[in-house]
Order: C-alpha cells, then structure tokens, then sequence
C-alpha cells in the first residue's frame, strides 16, 4: 500500500536554516545539510529545500548546497526558490535534486511549467501554490502573500497541472505559522479535483492535525517547517502515533 | 567498477553518490568502451520513454545496452525501457523483457509516488529484503507483471516492481533513493 509521506521543509537564507512565522520574523535553525541527514535517518520519507532569498548570485550557492545535501542523503528531495528558467533547473536536477519546485515564476509564466515538463518529465516539477481566502474566495498568492493574483486556487492548480506539473504543493498562507492545523476545506477540494499527488502545507502544530490531513483529503502528503526544527514533534514519534490512528505511513 | 550510463537529463548523479556511499567505484558514462568493459551498468532514468530512445539510438547505445553480458540494472525509466514497449508516446524499447509498459488508469493520484511494500519479492537482489519493507517509487507507467517479475507491487493494480532475466535486473522503484532497504538492494547488485 502506498504510504503517505512525511516532509520536513526547509526554509534557507544565505545557506542556512529558517523559519520565520507567516514569512516574516525569520529565526536561525541551523545547517541544513546535518538537518538533512537526521531528517533522512529518523524517516522523514521526503525533503523540501526551499531558498527564500534566491539571487542569480546566490545561485551557485544553492547548487553546491544541493550537491552536498545529495551526497548525503538516501531520500528525494525537491528544491524550489527563486527557479526561473530550464536551465537553472536542469543545474539542480544535475547537482542532485529529485524535483524542482516552482511558484511565482510559474504564475508570471505558466509556459515554464510546460517547459521543465517536457525537458525533466512531469514527475520532477513541482508547482507550489500559496493560496490565501480573499473575499471568500480561495486565491493563488505570490510574493508570501503580499500580491493577490488573478486565479483561483482551483483553476491555477487544473491549469498547471494540464501543463504538466506532477505534483501540487499546496500552502495555505491563512496557516502558515499558525500551528493551527492544516487547511482541511481547500487541501480536500485541491486533492479531489487535480489527479497528481497533493501535498498539504501550513499550520502543522501537533501530531492530530497530520491525523486529520491524511483521514479527511485525499492528500498525499503533508509538510511541515517548525515543529521539526524546534523539536517538538519527532519524526519517529509522528510516524508511530499516525499508526495507532491508522493511517498508513512507512 | 560500475559504469552508470549516462543520457538526457537523468538522475546518474542519486546513483552515483549512492554507490560511493556504499564504497563502490562508479563512474557516470555514454562511452560505448567503458560501458562494454565495467564489471557492471547500472541503467538509470527520469524522463520521457520516446526522446530516451530517440537519444539512445543516436548514440549506438541501444544495441550495445542488449548486448551487455556483466549484470546489468535498470532503475525506473531503465526498467520501462528494457521492456518491448511503452504507451508513453507509443514507443517501441529494446526488448529484453517481454513485457509491456502501460499508462496506470486515473482513479488515484498519478504518478504513483512515494513508498511502497510488496506483494512478493524474489531472487538475488532482493537478498535480506521483507515484503513488507518500503521502497520509493515515481512512475506514472507501469510494467506488466509476466514470469520475469521478481518482485511486485499494488497500486490500483499489481505491477512489476522488479524484473530479472538472465543477467539483465531492473527495479521499478528508485534504490538509491530508498533509505536503508534501497541500500542493501543495492549492495546485492554490487555483490552479484
């Protein structure tokens, strides 16, 4: 049977480890590569690397951290931030990246997921999607949230995913942070529409809420940042609890 | 020393570190001679079945990939490809395994990813491994099961997640991505 899929995420800046609560008010959490090996070796069953302060300066940086990370880790791994074209795809999926990850740069130009489709295989994008209720309708947001863009959450995940995404990265701006629980109502609705897997991201707080993400959406996943970082939750402790709730996890 | 082809995007770089953590020499390869003469190949892939035979061809690898007589894995793509036929733009492959590649249907979420067990699994390179052990997989087709299907796994339907024939071995799923389980798979290769 197919498990669903535990996935610490890691924020970098300038090569390390971040978290700050909704996008802002960023905390240090360490070096990602040895973040990297414990998640790998305490069972995380994927990893998302995504780097907030990506420049075409930086770029280089981020390449050798991905060679690095891949030399060490036995598990997938996906790096997004900041990925604009082929190019600086094909560089990561070289250094060692499983899947790229891209957002803004895909709602500005949706051809670039048709692009990385057909040059890496749908099975290495990822299209993430910040998603925020304005007006009582669920929006695709870019920029952490500061620029509402014209789709609807629904239509722009329908719309990648006929480009070519293989997978959706859902965040739910309204949670991230929160440590309220994951969005249930639009992570279900996205799951039930698109036909690729789903991830499901903000406001993972406590283990119930990784219960509830995986018994009430088709989701296939869920992610999470700060619980992992600061230790409150335990990759090892997560996976047996979600077994005493039946939820199937390796 | 093991030659990891190398052709289109691919993922030979997973491959390759996975095999220097097992302290194996490999190297990542299109050279028809240092292919010919590793002690063994390991055959990766991510990516579309068409263009993969279409650079295959150009290059003259098809035909020296059929003839290799060391051990020879198949990972992913490499398993689809080693079959006769893929529906992935109905691209004829290179027929060391009998079997088709069929497109999974759409009732649940494709591509099939993230971990799985087995129904069974069977021979050499799954030495010291349970059925009930989780490996990760990324596919959005699948081989058929037939006589060669040496290990196999459910999603919607049974498939091949592995298949062997004579000194060809191939896994559906990705061992150098597979934790500690993918590890020993692939120390049983390395050991054969």
């Amino acid at each position: 049977m197919l498990k669903k899929r535990i996935i610490p995420c890691l924020d970098i800046k300038d090569g390390r480890t971040v978290k700050g609560v909704n996008f802002e008010g960023i905390r240090d959490a360490g070096d990602p590569v040895e973040l990297a090996r414990k998640y790998s070796d305490s069972g995380a069953d994927e990893l998302v690397f995504l780097d907030i302060t990506a420049t075409v300066e930086k770029r280089k940086t981020l390449i050798d951290l991905v060679a690095r990370i891949s030399e060490e880790i036995q598990i997938p791994f996906t790096v997004g931030g900041g990925i604009k074209t082929v190019e600086d795809a094909v560089a990561l999926i070289r250094a060692g990246a499983d899947k790229i990850s891209v957002n803004s740069s895909a709602v500005n130009k949706p051809q670039l997921i048709r692009d990385l489709a057909s040059e890496l295989g749908s099975q290495c994008v990822v299209l993430a999607i910040d998603t925020k209720v304005v007006k009582s309708e669920d929006r695709v947001v870019i920029r952490g949230g500061r620029n509402v863009t014209k789709w609807r959450t629904l239509d722009w995940a329908k719309e990648g995913v006929s480009l070519g995404a293989g997978e959706i990265l859902l965040t739910s701006m309204g949670r991230d942070g929160t440590k309220d629980g994951f969005d249930i109502g639009i992570t279900n609705k996205i799951a039930n529409e698109v036909g690729v897997p789903v991830i499901a991201s903000g406001g993972a707080g406590s283990m119930p809420h990784f219960t509830n993400v995986f018994s009430m959406t088709n989701a296939t996943g869920a992610l999470a940042a700060s619980v992992f970082h600061f230790g409150e939750i335990g990759i090892p402790q997560l996976k047996k609890y979600l077994k005493t709730q039946n939820i199937s996890v390796r | 020393m093991i030659a990891i082809i190398e052709y289109n995007a691919g993922n030979s770089r997973s491959v390759y570190n996975a095999l220097r953590r097992l302290n194996c020499e490999a190297v990542i390869t299109s050279d028809k001679e240092v292919i010919r003469n590793a002690d063994k190949v390991i055959f990766p892939g991510v990516g579309e079945a068409r263009s993969a035979m279409r650079f295959l061809r150009q290059k003259g690898l098809d035909k020296t990939i059929i003839e290799l007589k060391q051990p020879v894995l198949g990972i992913c793509l490499g398993l689809q490809l080693l079959c006769s036929y893929s529906e992935e733009n109905d691209t004829l492959c290179l027929g060391v395994f009998k079997n088709r590649v069929l497109a999974f249907p759409s009732k649940e979420p494709v591509p099939h990813m993230g971990w799985n067990n087995f129904n069974k699994v069977d021979g050499a390179l799954f030495d010291g491994i349970q059925p009930t052990e989780d490996v990760y997989f990324v596919h959005s087709y699948y081989a058929e099961i037939s006589a060669e299907s040496v290990a196999i796994s459910n999603y919607m339907l049974d498939f091949s997640a592995a298949l062997q024939k004579n000194n060809f071995y191939a896994t559906q799923f990705h061992p150098e991505k597979s934790g500690d389980v993918g590890s020993k798979i692939l120390q049983n290769f390395i050991e054969l």
